[in-house]
């Protein structure tokens, strides 16, 4: 007899707007495996798994659970049909427990203390069981995301899911965690869980999963037994074409510094310590890459030099100093005039304005600048939009229009409008902070392709990614942060992720010998 | 001096105008917990005051304009809802539209049913809520003989409307319901992470609408309470910006049912004291004296702060000066032991005037639920 497949879905549609995000997806899950499903941004995954999970509603197509059809109107009925999900952003309240977060929505009655109580116990039962130990009165806001991500599993569980959905779940993770994580689902696979995997990393999909699907702009393309496929077949049913997955680089000829910083702290308006006595000098025609978990104080040294957050301590920019004391608008200007170029980690918040045109966008930070103007009063608008259609091209912007708004072109294509504004203007130092969070692997290949020729014209590069692979391909010497302070210099020619992880972690040089 | 039955007096009238304020906060509380910012809550007093008041000329019972009342604000209640929760609307410019509605509507209809230039007649026996005495509570009259326990009995816990014990009833309540209960667990939760509660399978939309009608059941009662209790008749404009006071207050309680009581005590008491005391007299001296601690603590706020907060609290502090300083001037001219009398229009401006400190931020950081005004849409 076979069994029926735990989850089985067919005929799947579903449009936002004039956007396909699924078109015709079918795809059954056995019970008791992990499943994969693989695709660039934007694939239609998580769009997939939200309406699995009734997150949103499917324009047409039907869903089995066990070999039974249901409909799945909203959330309600997911858990019902013993569906969990963990979201790319957690779903929790920040100021609540542990403990309240995972009553949410399954209270037992209308008081609040025996829910409470019932819930403990149950906690502490699951907790042994799957190795999943969290404090049940921290504060969500208090505790790490490896924590924040458990207490979601928690969540499913304590709803007795027995198919668990996880949404890009070690993107936050440093890679002990991630480790953790796959010994904990491995677990769940054991005691009979359904897991679907939704990620763009194939390692992932390659150490942990028994089938993956491959998704492409919408459309289920392959799904396959993971033994037998390679990583670079699954990039290439991803991507449509061969991709080369390492970066092409020769070594670095560093020269004089272009970048020093001595002894930099910086405070937050809320008091926190966020930056530590940094010391650190970039050179010309190298890539220093700083990695570490998102929230250890890369974005703040990145705020920091681009002018737009106080600091104390020194910062010297081709030998002369940077006044840090104020954030003064227009700082950010003086900056870019000495021959700095900022391409920031948001790109929708901070390197583009969303609802202006391409055009626009080219010239921001550039826009007083003589080139720019007709005469005395006015800016020179032709030619910035011939200018900007140029650069569009050579940076294999699509479509290149410069009078489309910047919110209609795809994340990739936007990162390349920021990066092609920043670079074209010849800086002598380029922050990049997240280059390809969102981006396609695609056009991930071109913006690692353009900077490393940035760095070979002889300019010095300063590279914040929480990606690991990216710092590792891509920079000349690893910097690692934890918790505002530098742990320690790594040569990614001889270091691996374990050892960078346990730096991530916040384990010091010393503890770590 | 000010002899302890003065005081006690005064106490007194701060709880009765505290009142209206609380109940107002309260229902700005359960509404703003749940992610909806309510400017309308000044429009939504003053309609139930008047529905409330119209209700009751016109049938005698002071139930039925109760009732009445209550219906009206949660019409408006609904209204809000429809524009910020259905329809996703902007919060604010929906809570000022109600605003301007009750203003002009409450007139329009008072004048068209009633032809009293905008008010309502004076509410006869039965149509307001009537002081209801404790056992064993001393008239007025014979108040001035009793004992200090006495008369704080009879002048401060005794002789209330029922409606100022239903207000004080409501804090421990609310407390209860939101901390206590499932229902106040989803509601704090919808206006700290909506997503958070979709997810887990409950309806925001109808968390956030129940949160809204029990917000306009709250500022009934407050309505009826101002024009049936307070005073007896509606008249225009009479809820004399009580919704934005309780607005303030509620940022003051940092959104929290204890603190919403002592912050509307408070704002209460400033209104006893306006209405109690006309012109006060102050010795010249002990005045410069306040002012220019004021400017000092004013100047040691700013040390620390930007630029633009330098300029303008700093331009304040200096204004003060000057004050304190002419007042040592014309000391200096008409003798020692001069008194200054410091107008009414002064006092007046009191709780408005904390209203602004509040807002501006000088007490503490308030922190606002975190979803607040913004409507909820799934992501894309």
């Amino acid at each position: 007899m076979t069994k029926n497949p735990a989850i089985e879905l067919r005929q799947i549609s579903k449009s936002f707007g004039p956007v396909q995000a699924n078109k015709d997806i079918t795809i059954r899950v056995m019970p008791g495996t992990i499943h994969g499903i693989i695709g660039e941004n934007g694939a239609g995954k998580s769009t997939l798994m939200s309406i699995l999970y009734g997150f949103y509603k499917a324009d047409a197509g039907e869903i089995f659970v066990d070999g039974k059809k249901i409909s799945i109107p909203d959330s309600q009925a997911a858990i019902a049909a013993g569906i969990g999900m963990v979201f790319q952003h957690f779903k929790l309240v920040e100021n609540f427990s542990v403990l309240e977060n995972i009553v949410l929505g399954a209270e037992s009655g209308a008081l609040l203390s025996p829910s409470l109580s019932k819930a403990r116990a149950e906690l502490a039962a699951l907790a042994a069981e799957y190795e999943l130990n969290v404090d049940p009165d921290a504060i969500i806001e208090d505790i790490g995301v490896g924590m924040q991500q458990r207490v979601e599993i928690l969540k499913a569980l304590y709803r007795q899911a027995n198919i668990l959905i996880l949404d890009e779940p070690t993107g936050v993770l440093t890679p002990a965690e991630a480790d953790q994580l796959f010994r904990i689902l491995k677990r769940l696979r054991e005691e009979g869980k359904t897991i679907i995997l939704i990620t763009h990393k194939l390692r992932e999909i390659m150490d942990i999963t028994d089938t993956v699907s491959v998704m492409r702009q919408g459309e289920m393309t392959a799904t396959l037994r993971t033994g037998d496929t390679t990583p670079e077949d699954l990039a290439e049913l991803m991507v449509g074409r061969k991709v080369l997955l390492r970066v092409d680089k020769r070594p670095a000829k560093p020269t004089k510094p272009v970048l020093e910083i001595q002894n930099l702290n910086m405070v937050d308006d809320f008091d926190v310590q966020r930056l530590k006595n940094i010391n650190l000098t970039v050179k010309a025609g190298e890539i220093l890459g700083i990695a570490g978990v998102a929230g250890n104080g890369q974005s703040e040294l990145l705020q920091v030099l681009g002018g737009y957050s106080p600091a104390t301590g020194i910062i010297k920019l081709n030998g002369s100093e940077i006044d840090l004391s104020t954030s003064v608008s227009g700082d950010g200007q003086a900056r870019r005039a000495l021959g700095m170029a900022h391409v920031p980690e948001d790109r929708q918040r901070e390197g583009l304005i969303m609802d202006f045109m391409a055009w626009e966008n080219a010239v921001f930070g550039y826009h007083r600048e003589k080139s720019n103007q007709a005469n005395r009063f006015f800016m020179d608008n032709n030619a910035i939009r011939k200018e900007t259609e140029d650069k569009m091209k050579r940076f294999d912007v699509r479509p290149p229009n410069p009078r489309l708004t910047a919110k209609n072109f795809s994340g990739g294509n936007q990162q390349k409008i920021v990066l092609a504004r920043e670079i074209e203007r010849n800086p002598d130092l380029l922050l990049v902070g997240q280059p390809t969070r969102g981006v396609d692997i695609g056009a991930i290949e071109f913006i690692h392709q353009q900077i490393v020729a940035l760095r070979d014209q002889g300019k010095a590069i300063l590279l914040i990614s929480v990606e690991l692979d990216e710092i590792l391909s891509l920079s000349d010497r690893v910097l690692v942060m934890f918790d505002g302070e530098i742990m320690g210099e790594r040569n990614p020619a001889n270091t691996n992720e374990k050892e960078l992880g346990l730096l991530m972690a916040g384990v010091s040089e010393k503890a770590a010998q | 001096m000010i002899d302890f039955l003065t005081l006690l007096q005064v106490l007194d009238s701060s709880l009765r105008l505290a009142t209206p304020l609380l109940l107002v906060c309260l229902a700005g509380l359960f509404s703003e917990r749940a992610g909806i910012f309510d400017i309308g809550l000044e429009g939504k007093l003053l309609a139930a005051a008047f529905v409330s008041a119209a209700f009751a000329a016109i049938t005698g019972s002071v139930w039925l304009g109760l009732l009445a009342g209550i219906l009206a604000s949660i019409m408006l209640s609904l209204l809000h809802g429809l524009a910020s929760i259905t329809l996703r609307g902007d919060q604010i410019i929906s809570g000022v539209a109600i605003n301007f509605l009750a203003a002009g509507l409450t007139v329009v209809v008072a004048q068209d049913l009633f032809g009293q230039g905008g008010r309502t007649p004076p509410l006869k026996s039965g149509g307001r809520f009537e002081p209801i005495n404790f056992p064993g509570a001393t008239s007025s009259k014979e108040i001035n003989d009793a004992g200090p326990l006495m008369q704080l009995y009879s002048e401060l816990f005794s002789g209330h409307s029922l409606l100022v014990y239903v207000a004080l009833l409501t804090v421990p309540l609310s407390w209860f319901i939101l901390y206590k209960t499932r229902y106040g667990l989803r509601l704090r939760a919808v206006g700290e992470n909506p997503a958070a509660v979709d997810t887990a399978g409950i309806s925001v939309v109808g968390l956030r609408y129940s949160a809204v009608i029990i917000g306009g059941v709250l500022c009934g009662i407050a309505g009826a309470y101002i024009a049936t209790s307070l005073q007896a008749n509606f008249t225009k404009d009479m809820s004399a910006g009580r919704g934005f006071i309780a607005l303030a207050a509620l940022i003051f309680a940092k959104w929290r049912p204890w603190y919403a009581l002592s912050a509307c005590l408070l704002f209460g008491f400033f209104f006893a004291v306006d209405t109690r005391f006309q012109n006060i007299l102050l010795p010249a001296w002990s005045l410069s004296g306040f002012l220019i601690l004021i400017a000092l603590g004013l100047i040691s706020y700013v040390w620390k702060k930007d630029y633009l907060d330098k300029v303008v609290l700093g331009g304040l502090a200096l204004g003060i000066s000057t004050i304190a300083i002419m007042i040592v001037f014309s000391v200096w001219n008409i003798g020692a032991n001069s008194q200054i009398k410091i107008p009414v229009v002064f006092i007046q401006s009191l709780p408005y005037v904390l209203t602004v400190v509040v807002l501006a931020g000088f007490v503490g950081k308030a922190i606002p639920p975190r979803a607040g005004g913004q409507p909820y849409v799934k992501e894309r």
